[in-house]
């Protein structure tokens, strides 16, 4: 009796100490964007630089919220996440294809790894002209240059997947009767994965990085690339900030969301990496 | 014996792929099925290239560029590395800046470039900030991880034997931690030359291979374009294999550390 009561006396007194610890770690992780933020508004107020160029933070908050309630933000967001998801679609299918194709045939990795080597270490945006002068400005073509630019990381990672599953296992399958489709949805898919996904990581990261600037030069009737760089024109330097808000967001959201539950359901569960 | 013959034939099959490459694409564009602008034959790629190299103004241009590059990346450089060691050393300084970083991370630098123009004009400034925005965080990471992975054994042993504070770091941090560093600047190097590119598209400087890309669309120049293209991927590539690759010869090869970082 007395040792239950000492136990729930001390978990309580641990499950206090622990949101204490939470808050404890919230507070440290705002500290540092309150001083920032800080730091913005006194350089605001005090006018060093013109005010249409360097809003407060409550402007930006107000542009923010009357952008979204204008159904505005949501609808340029909404577009770029559209077009961020097909583009890494195409990117995904394509670039795992080729890569794992590459890992199993000899041939095949001798035909693509040329032109991969030559069309991968130039910077994605400079294909952007290229795509416009070919498709047009617009929607094909930014889908199709985030589509094409994403497919080089997760082509590169699937490939060295698939190389590096270990010999021993699927020499192991093939004598315990494995047959060829077996042995690829059993041993080399689950062998390669944490490589393409990697690889997926990294593809949706730089579909996400060129998106923006995609939008920006291809001219599309709506997108947060778009957003801000329509905002320069009229200095609404607000909008803008709004703008870069959403994409910051969109972004973490990316990472936190996406990625870590991927990983986590995938991965971590089979126990090919340690969380 | 045989694995050079697998590198032979490896080599030619790799020489016959671009040669079908090539052939196939000089068939559509002599085809006549695309206007010759929009699909130059590569005998006019070569001729404006050769062109562009002759008049210097190619030359210019890349040399506009890696001022920007190396400017920007060195800044990130500057600013990266101790930021990093300060980080993994001090866990105020990381409790500090690790949500700042992680907040502005996600952030494509590119999303910045009209913010910036806003801010800075048009011109150097605004590219090698938007060069050095992309460089640092690659550069912050990988530094503090690096730092942070150092073998504490190291550290102990090192202290043991009598290291002061300054040879501890001299000999033991900077050293241990220098495959990640190397691979940092790896990254940033390669994220800055992805973000000059752009911020001079956008930014429309005067000068620069970006903006010639940019530029050469108005007029409908694709020669001009696939032959700057080439440019800017040789320049890319000639960093990543012969620079970075002979400073990593040169320290973490020497040093002994590769291996360590490998597995």
């Amino acid at each position: 009796m007395q040792d239950a009561v000492t136990t729930i006396a001390v978990t309580g007194a641990a499950a206090r100490s622990q949101t204490g610890e939470r808050l404890r770690l919230i507070a440290r992780n705002i500290f540092p964007f309150v001083v920032v933020g800080t730091i913005w508004e006194i350089v605001a107020w005090a006018g060093i630089f013109p005010h249409r160029l360097f809003p407060t933070l409550e402007e930006v908050a107000a542009s923010f919220v009357r952008l979204t309630m204008a159904g505005i933000l949501p609808h340029h967001a909404i577009e770029t996440v559209i077009r961020l998801l097909s583009g890494f679609a195409l990117a995904a299918l394509i670039g795992v294809s080729i890569g794992v194709l590459m890992g199993r045939s000899r041939r095949a990795e001798d035909i693509f790894l040329p032109l991969v080597s030559i069309c991968a270490p130039i910077p994605g945006l400079a294909y952007a002209p290229l795509f416009l002068l070919w498709f047009g400005l617009g929607n094909i073509s930014a889908v199709l240059l985030v589509g094409f630019v994403s497919a080089f990381p997760i082509i590169f990672n699937s490939w060295t997947g698939v190389k590096a599953v270990k010999e021993i296992w699927v020499r192991s399958a093939q004598s315990m009767g494995a047959d060829d489709r077996r042995l690829f949805s059993h041993v080399i898919l689950p062998g390669a994965l944490p490589y393409i996904l990697t690889g997926l990581r990294l593809g949706l990261a730089q579909a996400w990085r060129i998106l923006v600037a995609v939008e920006m030069l291809a001219a599309v009737p709506w997108g947060l690339g778009w957003l801000i760089f329509g905002a320069r024109e009229f200095l609404n330097t607000d909008a803008m900030l709004a703008g870069i808000a959403v994409i910051a967001l969109i972004g973490l959201g990316l990472e936190k969301f996406v990625f870590q539950k991927i990983e986590d359901y995938t991965v971590v569960r089979w126990g090919m990496v340690t969380a | 014996m045989t694995e050079n013959g697998q590198r032979t034939r490896s080599f030619i099959r790799a020489a016959i792929t671009l040669a079908i490459a090539a052939a196939i694409y000089e068939g559509l564009a002599r085809s006549g099925y695309f206007a010759p602008a929009l699909l130059p034959t590569i005998p006019t790629v070569a001729k404006t290239l050769f062109g562009m190299f002759a008049d210097g103004s190619i030359v210019e241009h890349a040399a506009f560029t890696m001022y920007r590059v190396m400017f920007g990346f060195g800044l990130a450089v500057v600013v990266g590395i101790p930021l990093g060691i300060l980080m993994a050393r001090f866990s105020a300084i990381e409790n500090f800046f690790l949500p700042l970083v992680s907040a502005l991370m996600p952030i494509p630098s590119f999303a910045l470039v009209p913010l910036f123009m806003l801010w800075f004009g048009i011109g150097n400034l605004t590219t090698i900030l938007i060069v050095f925005y992309a460089a640092t965080f690659p550069m912050v990471f990988n530094t503090w991880s690096g730092v942070r992975s150092v073998n504490p054994l190291w550290l102990r042993a090192a202290g043991a034997m009598g290291a002061d504070e300054h040879k501890l770091f001299w000999k033991v941090i900077i050293p241990g931690a220098s495959p990640f560093i190397i691979t940092g600047m790896r990254q940033s190097f390669l994220r800055a030359w992805i973000a000059v590119v752009g911020a001079e598209m956008i930014a429309a400087s005067d000068w620069g291979l970006g903006w010639v890309i940019f530029d050469a669309k108005e007029f409908l120049n694709a020669d001009i374009m696939l032959a700057s293209l080439a440019v800017i991927g040789a320049i890319g590539y000639a960093f990543e294999r012969l620079v970075f690759g002979s400073i990593e010869r040169a320290t973490v090869q020497r040093w002994g550390m590769v291996r360590l970082a490998k597995g």
